[in-house]
């Protein structure tokens, strides 16, 4: 690959067309810039915030450290691909109710984050909980209501 | 790679697009190695492991590899987040040759042995001669780290870190500490201490002089501070925006005597 590259990426299901990118474009700038996916956000661009993350092949990423020309071939998961039909997920729903969310730019990120930890952990322990979600930065909720929402899941989903 | 040799290899990136992203590296060709399935695996032959240089972090978490080598496992534990973990890869931690690598030190410590590749063949580096400075290596433009032989751990292995947090920090300072049982040799190796890994020689030969090596006790628990002491005279470490040159000796004083303690109890 050189140059201006054309490629196809498979995101939330959809086949997308990205022409004329710049080698170098992240997988975050090309959702944002030239797909129009928004919902993950764009904040420190070296992988230590989160606030980016995305499934790729069923692995939580940081989107902004994606080479998005490298990331042809794979299955792309996005926060909006987690509540297709435009209503809130469990997750979602969870983090509004418990407080979760106050300035919300890193709620796209937990969101991925937390259905990533409790797809392969149906009943993570507090522990195993922050380490799940330490690459993920919230400069609002000091994290204890994220917790709670994580656990709010962990009993509605057990039902 | 030997047609044109202007492509950059991209391994898991986490070290590549910051660079990318910050304007620091404007690549016009790259080679990816997303799909490279051949480099991601690792393999047990006798007593030697060869790591393929695609292996991710979160790989070594896995519980057949950690008993294989505990210090590598120790060390992807450390690596920044899920998010880096499930990204980042051990041929991309040694190729970036950051002195602040997390798994250098125990590669270090284990006398790790680096196969490169090109078309010229291929050539087996002893990792302290393939880097040479802090994000210096001695790989020609053509070549590919293609694995890495470590032996299989016949011992006690420590990895011991300090930073500002648990997850997503660079090393202040760590320490590598692995145990040869059966031929009575100790290694060990300082991260973020110097512009490379730094080998702690003259420390580890007078630990394996004072070890009990039948029962892997230490008799003289004096030995434990003396070994942190000199680990600590062999760093070489600078004043940066992540610490100071003082705070980083002491810290390898403090990291050095607790591995030698964790590795063998006190006592005839």
């Amino acid at each position: 690959m050189t140059g201006a590259v054309t490629y196809r990426l498979q995101i939330n299901g959809a086949d997308h067309a990205v022409e004329s990118s710049w080698l170098g474009e992240s997988l975050l700038y090309v959702l944002r810039e030239r797909l129009g996916l928004v919902g993950s956000k764009n904040a420190c661009e070296e992988g230590e915030c989160g606030s980016c993350s995305v499934l790729v092949d069923g692995r939580l990423v940081c989107s902004c450290l994606e080479l998005a020309a490298a990331a042809e071939g794979t299955e792309i998961i996005t926060v909006e691909g987690l509540s297709p039909d435009g209503t809130l997920s469990d997750v979602q729903e969870a983090l509004v109710a418990e407080g979760g969310v106050q300035c919300g730019f890193c709620t796209p990120g937990f969101v991925v984050a937390v259905h990533d930890l409790l797809d392969g952990n149906a009943s993570p322990s507090p522990l195993e909980t922050k380490e799940a979600l330490a690459g993920n930065l919230c400069r609002c909720t000091g994290y204890g209501r994220i917790e709670a929402a994580v656990e709010r899941v962990v009993e509605l989903r057990r039902g | 790679m030997a047609a044109d040799p202007r492509p950059q290899v991209l391994a898991g990136g986490t070290d590549f697009m910051v660079e990318v992203n910050y304007d620091h590296r404007r690549p016009t060709a790259v080679m990816s190695l997303r799909r490279v399935d051949e480099l991601r695996g690792w393999r047990r032959h006798g007593d030697r492991l060869t790591v393929g240089a695609g292996l991710r972090y979160v790989d070594m978490l896995e519980s057949e590899f950690e008993v294989s080598a505990p210090a590598l496992a120790q060390a992807a534990r450390t690596v920044g987040s899920p998010q880096i973990r499930n990204t980042g890869t051990i041929g991309g931690n040694v190729a970036t040759a950051s002195p602040a690598g997390d798994t250098l030190p125990v590669l270090y410590a284990l006398d790790a042995e680096v196969t490169v590749s090109s078309t010229r063949g291929d050539r087996v580096v002893p990792i302290q001669e393939l880097i040479v400075g802090p994000k210096r290596t001695t790989l020609a433009p053509d070549e590919l780290i293609v694995s890495i032989s470590i032996p299989v751990s016949k011992g006690p292995q420590e990895f011991l870190k300090i930073g500002v947090r648990n997850a997503m920090v660079i090393a202040v300072a760590s320490v590598a500490l692995v145990v040869d049982g059966d031929n009575r040799h100790i290694g060990c190796a300082l991260g973020s201490v110097g512009p490379t890994i730094i080998r702690c020689s003259e420390a580890e030969a007078m630990a394996e002089a004072e070890i009990d090596w039948d029962r892997l006790h230490l008799p003289d628990p004096r030995v434990y501070e003396t070994f942190g002491a000199m680990c600590a005279a062999a760093s070489s470490p600078i004043d940066d925006h992540r610490s100071t040159s003082r705070y980083r000796r002491h810290g390898v004083y403090v990291l050095a005597t607790r591995a030698l303690m964790r590795a063998f109890e006190p006592g005839a």
